[in-house]
């Protein structure tokens, strides 16, 4: 918990910020069987970056990026919809679209693990061409449909809760514990940390990087399922669109370095709420939503400068010398 | 020939944590010399190297130029105030033309724009004299490492003009490119400058080269005329054998009769290694000797799948064996702990906990994990046994010394249980203390009927652990001596016939 | 010949091969006209992806540009619209504004020692909401001074036209080229393209070239913002979303090596007028849909990565 302090402080501060210019911020209300309040609408919104940063977070830790997850968003989405009015039933609609999320992250990880090229580069080609796939399946129209199975994922609640915002704490929990709870996660890091050494001790370090990028693939087929389930439709322009940088961001203000190695999923999902608190909050708060851009903008250079390594270096030197001295001493 | 030195340092000290690098270091540099530094990997020629240049920081000591005392803070002040520097790579760039290269920052100008046919030139009349006729508007890259070479010297020499270092510029260089090279530094050894070559290669140290020092571990072990010298004595300095001493106490192994366990026939590799037989045997230690870049490592990563053999075939027992990544290695119960550890052993924001587990786990699979409870017991237990100082297992490793990462490295491979452990100057860097345990900790591990193969350059430390020695040269196996005939003489004289023929 | 000619050459071939195809099917494409339509509708792009060559050069990304056209745009219009300020003044504002952001940019990254990639995320994010919290609405330019901008072209033979912002686009290009390939600073960018320990330790300045670089794009894309607002008429802060990955995606089909070191700004051109061209075909074809500009467009992409994946093997030889 003490590595995720400064993105809980983050939080509670933006909370108590908006608290102050809106006061009913923080009220729940329990009203037609469901909960309804910021609160609940921040947790709902924020469903698809919370999904797309518990995969990025992932491939950041290998020292990777996943550009194209708000591409995959789009055609995953897509065939959902066309499976659904093509009257294939829910089953297979969910099944096509977690699968076409699947063989995306495959298709870049092989890129980056097999031919070597740069994780930014390589799924720069699907982050562009994703769009079109996407569009080819909705031939360019916003593929509407009226199925309240696959709308509940959207739009529906349980015991009062979204569902949205059910999927993502499940899959942030579930992926957590299945990394913390095998040894993947450590794996990954070593990965990240030093893929050379890794191999050396025997790591399958191909397979890993394949992996982490069909994870990423799959919660951006999830995210892209709930957005397209939301809106009743599958809108291949819009679905997704520049979420992969809100995901990047989260899972940078989630504290995990754009360097790779030591990660915290929790502190993504973090990350996540924080951009949905603020972006819910400048819309409650009555400011006009224009000053939301600028006001990231700020936290992202503020960050930025929190994690740099040269200001770090100039920050940590103080503390570090006596460390090294009595080694020295020792000689 | 008692020309006052060009560059001199006096009583030089550089320490890193953990280490002494230089200790009270002396050097002169004569005009129109080839002067040669020689040492092993660690021996400290290239931090001597790194303070004369400004590329580090001394601890203590002088510099002299021409007798005036200098500090250059940067590569880039010493080469102003006269001093050059070509490394063995990365000292241009290739994906810029030669003229571009040649006269990157000073390019001639026009009207603002760069002057192409100018820069052409000027190119042309630096590169005058070096005996290249090349196209310099093409770029670097295309050239081969011989002329990329000469072209950086070019480069230096232009811009410094007094001292020049050669620092391992022949390691990638055939014979007929070799002598290319050595008629330019001959040429401007004529013309006055002071040149400083680091080469392990001795016949061209003892072609090129004026005087020679020697450094080991960090030391002064002698400054001479390279005429006074033969090259069994060189290597005999390099290698730490004191010819006077008496046999040091080794009561030769007796010969290992226990049945052949691991057996290669012609491993190769084109460029690495030339093809090689090799015979493990349970619970024996095989040395590995040669100078630096005589096939040692190559031969170890051959070995562990990590640069797979192209040739030959490998068999455990009477089934083969595929080798083909470290994976595989590791699954026929192999174990590495690589020469560098920074970059090829210790994954460093890991904690000393997570990287001796490390490979155990990566056998055991993703799904299966280590128990927390029992990674802690093995991290602990092997803290102890090792005698790891770090205050706990938590720690990232990165933060220890090197000899405590070594020993990280090796609780790793003894966690696996292994039947074949190489260890790549398991003892380079670390202090006495660990150098000591590490030996013991070797024998014991023999003594519980591992096998090792054990790369170093302390031949001492090498006679007195191995059971057999493998003795290397120019990527070569040439000599495996056992029994009586292992001494570190014999070791000498086998590294040093090939070179006199 | 120079290796380093060949993704160009490729770039070059696969451009006049497309053309000819398209010639071959519709004999109608090949007129002054339509070249002239292909320059003045892809004007701006190319300005900012002129900018963005020299970035990918040095071996960085500037995700900012497209966010930072349509900032220009907005700030063109609302000081047009709010204040009496001669135009020409308003145009050399911006430019000061946009190069000084750009400039910020780059500090920072020296600085901070941070990627690229995430700093100027944020300079994106910064400019669009600037363009935002400027104006949410579209802002018409009723400026004569602007209209007489966008009337002016000339009359190529063949009755085409060459529009002003064409124009700009030929001669941005022409300064790109001379900047990137005949000035030390030029020199130094392909240097730290090459590799930045290297460079430094042939006494390339880092940080004053890192900042200079991003100054270029930041300038170059107020410039696009300027050709984009005469192209427009207008100033609209949700303008030009993704302009950014276009431009990444022209200089990569130009022959630009992504990871920075190789490339030429005139291959630049050819990689904006080829996605160009992929669009007008679309509209000639009539019945084709839009979505496979992209589809294409991604297609080559990989083709550009892998054959440049393959140079690099072989270059070292």
């Amino acid at each position: 918990m003490k590595r995720l302090a400064p993105q809980l402080l983050t939080l509670a501060a933006v909370i108590v910020l908006i608290s102050l210019v809106f006061p009913g911020f923080l009220s729940v209300e329990f009203s037609n069987g469901r909960l309804v309040g910021a609160p609940i609408d921040i947790l709902k919104r924020g469903a698809p970056v919370a999904l797309l940063a518990i995969g990025m977070t992932l491939v950041i830790a290998t020292r990777g990026i996943d550009l194209s997850v708000g591409a995959v968003m789009a055609i995953c989405g897509a065939v959902a919809a066309w499976a659904i009015v093509g009257g294939h039933g829910l089953g297979a609609a969910l099944g096509l679209a977690l699968g076409a999320g699947m063989l995306c992250g495959i298709w870049n990880g092989l890129l980056v693990a097999a031919f070597g090229i740069q994780p930014i580069v390589a799924t720069l080609i699907l982050m562009v061409a994703g769009r079109g796939v996407a569009q080819l399946v909705t031939q360019g129209t916003i593929l509407t449909f009226s199925h309240e199975g696959l709308a509940f994922l959207g739009s529906g609640s349980l015991l009062g809760v979204p569902v949205p915002a059910l999927i993502w704490i499940a899959a942030g929990a579930v992926t957590g514990l299945i990394v913390r709870q095998t040894a993947l996660g450590l794996l990954i890091e070593a990965v990240g940390v030093n893929p050379r050494a890794s191999t050396l001790a025997g790591l399958n370090t191909r397979v890993l990087l394949v992996a982490v990028y069909l994870i990423a693939g799959l919660f951006a087929a999830i995210a892209g399922l709930i957005v397209t389930a939301d809106i009743r439709g599958a809108d291949a322009n819009n679905t997704g669109l520049w979420l992969e940088l809100d995901a990047i961001l989260a899972v940078v203000i989630g504290g995990n370095s754009l360097l790779g190695g030591r990660f915290s999923i929790l502190g993504s999902l973090l990350g996540a709420m924080i951009i949905q608190s603020i972006n819910t909050g400048i819309l409650l708060a009555g400011y006009p939503s224009e000053f939301n851009l600028v006001i990231k903008a700020g936290l992202v250079v503020v960050i930025l400068m929190l994690q740099s390594p040269r200001l770090a270096q100039v920050f940590a030197l103080p503390r570090r010398a006596p460390l090294a001295r009595p080694k020295e001493a020792g000689e | 020939m008692d020309a006052s030195p060009i560059l001199s340092a006096r009583g030089l000290n550089k320490g890193f944590p953990g280490t002494k690098a230089l200790t009270d270091i002396d050097f002169d540099l004569r005009p129109g010399e080839v002067h040669a530094l020689l040492g092993e990997n660690g021996a400290g020629k290239s931090t001597l190297v790194k303070c004369l240049t400004g590329a580090m920081r001394r601890d203590s000591g002088t510099i002299l130029l021409h007798g005036q005392p200098i500090s250059p803070a940067s590569t880039l002040e010493a080469q102003a105030l006269g001093i050059g520097t070509v490394y063995q790579e990365v000292n241009l760039l290739a994906n810029l033309t030669v003229a571009e290269n040649l006269t990157l920052g000073r390019q001639p100008r026009r009207f603002g724009l760069v002057d192409r046919r100018a820069m052409k030139a000027e190119a042309e009349a630096m590169l005058a004299g070096y005996g290249l006729a090349i196209n310099v508007n093409r770029d670097l890259g295309s050239y081969s490492v011989a002329v990329q070479q000469i072209v950086a010297i070019a480069r230096a020499v232009a811009l410094s003009g007094k001292v020049l270092i050669l620092d391992e510029p022949t390691a990638s260089l055939d014979a007929r490119e070799v002598e290319l090279l050595f008629g330019v530094v001959e040429r401007l050894r004529a013309k006055g400058l002071g040149i400083i070559f680091i080469s392990h290669f001795l016949d061209q140290v003892f072609r090129i080269s004026d005087r020679l020092t020697v450094l080991r571990n960090g030391r002064l072990i002698a400054t001479t005329e390279a005429a006074e010298v033969d090259r069994h004595r060189l290597i005999a300095m390099m290698l730490g054998r004191d010819l006077a001493a008496q046999e040091a106490a080794h009561a030769p192994a007796q010969l290992n009769d226990a049945p052949g366990m691991l057996s290669f026939r012609g491993c190769g590799r084109r460029g690495a290694v030339e093809p090689f037989d090799l015979e493990v045997r349970q619970g024996e230690v095989i040395g590995m000797a040669g100078l630096l870049g005589s096939g040692r490592t190559e031969s170890a990563e051959l070995l562990f799948g990590l640069s797979p053999r192209d040739t030959g075939e490998a068999r455990d027992g009477d089934r083969p064996l595929s080798l083909a990544s470290p994976r595989e290695a590791i699954a026929a119960g192999f174990g590495f702990a690589p020469e560098d550890r920074k970059t090829d052993g210790i994954i460093a924001d890991l904690s000393v906990r997570e990287n001796i587990v490390l490979a155990l786990q990566a056998r055991r699979g993703w799904a299966k994990p280590i128990p927390r409870a029992e990674q802690t017991r093995l991290a602990t237990d092997y803290i102890r046994q090792l005698d790891i100082r770090t205050p706990g297992p938590e720690k990232p490793v990165g933060l220890l010394s090197g000899g405590n990462q070594q020993k990280v490295i090796l609780a790793r491979w003894l966690a696996m249980n292994p039947r074949f452990l190489i260890l790549d100057e398991p003892t380079r860097g670390i202090d006495v203390g660990a150098h000591a345990e590490i030996l013991r900790l070797i024998r014991r591990l023999v003594a519980e009927g591992m096998s090792l193969l054990v790369i170093s350059s302390e031949l001492e430390e090498l006679v007195a652990v191995s059971d057999r020695m493998i003795v290397l040269r120019d990527r070569r196996h040439v000599a495996e001596l056992a029994g009586g005939g292992l001494t570190a003489d014999r070791i000498v004289d086998a590294i040093a016939a090939g070179d006199a023929a | 010949m120079n290796p380093r000619l060949l993704p160009l050459l490729a770039t070059t071939m696969i451009f006049l091969l497309a053309y000819a195809i398209c010639i071959l099917q519709f004999p109608s494409m090949l007129s002054t006209r339509v070249v002239g339509n292909l320059l003045t509708d892809n004007a701006y792009l190319g300005i900012a992806a002129i900018g963005m060559t020299v970035v990918i050069l040095s071996g960085g990304i500037d995700l900012s540009v497209g966010s930072v056209i349509a900032f220009a745009g907005v700030f063109i219009a609302v000081m047009l619209r709010d204040t009496a300020l001669p135009p020409l003044l308003v145009l050399a504002l911006l430019l000061a504004l946009t190069t000084g952001f750009g400039a910020a940019m780059g500090g920072l990254i020296h600085l901070l020692a941070m990627p690229p990639f995430i700093v100027t995320l944020a300079g994106m994010f910064l400019a669009r909401g600037l363009a935002y919290v400027l104006s949410i609405d579209s802002v018409p330019i009723d400026d004569p001074f602007f209209k007489s901008l966008q009337g002016a072209y000339w009359l190529m033979p063949g009755k085409g036209r060459l529009h002003l912002i064409a124009g700009i686009m030929l001669a941005s290009v022409l300064v790109g080229a001379l900047v990137a390939h005949r000035t030390r600073f030029g020199a130094n960018v392909m240097a730290l393209g090459g590799g930045e320990a290297t460079a430094r330790l042939m006494g390339v300045p880092i940080a004053r070239t890192t900042v200079l670089i991003y100054a270029f794009s930041g300038f170059m894309a107020g410039l696009a913002g300027i050709v984009f607002a005469i192209y427009t008429s207008a100033g609209y802060p949700l303008a030009t979303v993704g302009v950014e990955l276009n431009a990444i995606a022209a200089v990569v089909i130009g022959g630009t090596l992504l990871s920075g070191g190789s490339g030429y700004v005139v291959g630049t051109l050819i990689g904006v007028l080829t996605m160009g061209l992929i669009q007008t075909y679309i509209v000639f074809d009539g019945s084709l849909s839009s979505w496979w500009t992209k589809i294409v467009i991604g297609g080559l992409l990989f083709l550009f990565i892998l054959l440049q994946k393959a140079l690099l093997r072989l270059g070292p030889r």
